[in-house]
């Protein structure tokens, strides 16, 4: 269900603290989009979304930081990327959602928990194995979710037609993958 | 050239029929690639969505192992692979600091320029569609194929612009050359809802019934793909959608190069195509285009 933003002009709007740090983190210019609502008219999921793509650009323009990090929206974002292909003003919408994804999931903001717990274990099956292993992601992410018996009745089809193994498959070099995920996300500087 | 091949996580499990085929068509066109040793997961939407740095370096991780082992080009069938390793190095060649930065995430200096394609633009592009077309030897006639896209081989134009972000044609050519009816239709770049699959089915199930309707009004048999992703979301979750809906799609989703396979004279069997959800079999036999009797002329 769409949200009427309704919102109270005050001085901290005015401060461009919170478009700022968009703009270092995304290279985007909020204050660019003239608020068409052309990403919004072709937003995949716009029927799931409380605050759609122009709302959340709005948001940035009125420097409203914690309203943006409480929006489950760029949660729900399926990262498609027509939002950015259709901008009359060439703003990449999709990379704003994520900058702003990963600034909520930093600072432990309200958020969608299955999206949020679906990426991690998602990225620690890589971190383990350097590639997914399907099998365990799903078992994991069910069990986590208290959903034990999701898609169970495609598991044995699955298993049957050969296309989910039951052993991860393992690169060799294992060191390779840890320094990655430990270097982009320990390193002071590069953390987005 | 020396063309790398970068199958990805997904066409070593619930894609392996993409795989499978591709393989079978690249030896009947006689193309040769070689799988990069030891590559890693690309990362996928999770890793960009968790962090820029880290959806950048694992797949330019796989690029400088690609270069290292001697590959000048590296060709991705997975939609998804090839748009990250697009994204990545389109990202490290726009900045010498993002590149430096990345080196030291991946602890290594090997500068990785190497050209990236998806197996549709190297068919397209390297390879040729007249080629295709002068290989055929079971033309699909009368197939009504809507092609989708999806999102990932078309989006963002300005890093994967092998084809139009709208209206892409690549796919329906290669249709076209073996013989089947490209069908112009209404949802060739929609999104189908990708990694939401597990974490918010409900948003895959609502995306991937429009899909299939406007396959259905255009009157498709069978719709193509070239996405992991897409054919999960569109066949293993078709009885799903039937179900929450109460719909009756029964639309088989097949991957190009099994349509291809098929116009090559390659059998069922040797294009997995027992392993769909949805049965593309009796479709296939019902219109007289499997191949039965190639794959033993070809063994003997």
């Amino acid at each position: 269900m769409k949200r009427k933003l309704e919102t109270q002009i005050t001085l901290n709007t005015l401060i461009d603290s919170f478009s700022n740090e968009i703009k270092t983190l995304s290279k985007v210019n909020a204050y660019e989009c003239y608020q068409c609502g052309k990403c919004t008219a072709g937003c995949s999921v716009g029927d799931f979304l409380e605050e759609t793509p122009n709302q959340m650009m709005r948001l940035i323009q009125l420097n409203l930081r914690d309203e943006a990090l409480n929006s489950k929206t760029p949660f729900l974002c399926a990262t498609c990327n027509t939002c950015t292909a259709r901008c009359p003003m060439d703003i990449d919408i999709a990379k704003v959602m994520e900058t702003i994804r990963i600034l909520s999931e930093k600072e432990k903001k309200k958020n969608v928990k299955e999206v949020s717990k679906f990426s991690k274990i998602f990225l620690d099956s890589i971190k383990n194995h350097g590639r997914l292993f399907e099998l365990g992601l799903t078992a994991r992410f069910n069990i986590e979710n208290k959903t034990p018996f999701k898609d169970s009745e495609l598991a044995p089809s699955l298993i049957f037609k050969g296309k989910l193994s039951l052993l991860p498959q393992k690169i060799k070099n294992r060191k390779r993958i840890k320094k990655i995920f430990d270097n982009s996300i320990n390193e002071k500087k590069g953390v987005e | 050239m020396n063309y790398g091949y970068f199958p990805g996580c997904s066409l070593h499990s619930t894609a392996r029929e993409f795989n499978i085929s591709t393989k079978a068509v690249c030896s009947s066109l006689k193309i040769n690639f070689t799988e990069v040793e030891d590559w890693i997961c690309c990362g996928a939407t999770p890793a960009h969505t968790t962090n820029h740095d880290l959806g950048l370096a694992l797949p330019y991780s796989n690029l400088q192992l690609a270069a290292q082992q001697g590959f000048d080009t590296l060709v991705a069938p997975c939609a998804a692979c090839y748009n990250r390793l697009k994204v990545s190095d389109f990202e490290i060649r726009k900045s010498d600091e993002k590149k430096n930065r990345i080196h030291e995430i991946t602890e290594d200096k090997t500068e990785a320029d190497i050209s990236i394609l998806h197996l549709i633009e190297f068919f397209k592009n390297d390879f040729g569609i007249e080629e295709i077309k002068s290989a055929v030897k079971n033309p699909l006639v009368g197939l009504r194929v809507a092609s989708y896209y999806g999102c990932l081989l078309v989006r963002p134009n300005e890093i994967v612009n092998f084809d139009d972000e709208e209206n892409p044609t690549s796919m329906d050519e290669i249709v076209s050359a073996i013989g089947a009816d490209a069908l112009d239709w209404s949802h060739k770049t929609e999104c189908c809802g990708a990694a939401h699959a597990i974490p918010k089915t409900e948003i895959v199930l609502q995306l991937c019934k429009k899909l299939l309707q406007a396959a259905e009004n255009s009157s498709a048999d069978c719709i193509a793909v070239a996405c992991p992703l897409c054919h999960a979301n569109l066949d293993m979750r078709q009885n799903q959608i039937n179900k929450t809906f109460g719909t009756k799609f029964n639309t088989p989703i097949l991957y190009i190069t099994q349509l291809m396979g098929l116009a090559l004279g390659y059998g069922a069997n040797d294009l997995s195509l027992q392993s769909h959800f949805v049965d593309p079999i009796k479709l296939l036999t019902r219109k007289n285009l499997i191949p039965q009797l190639e794959k033993m002329n070809r063994e003997n």
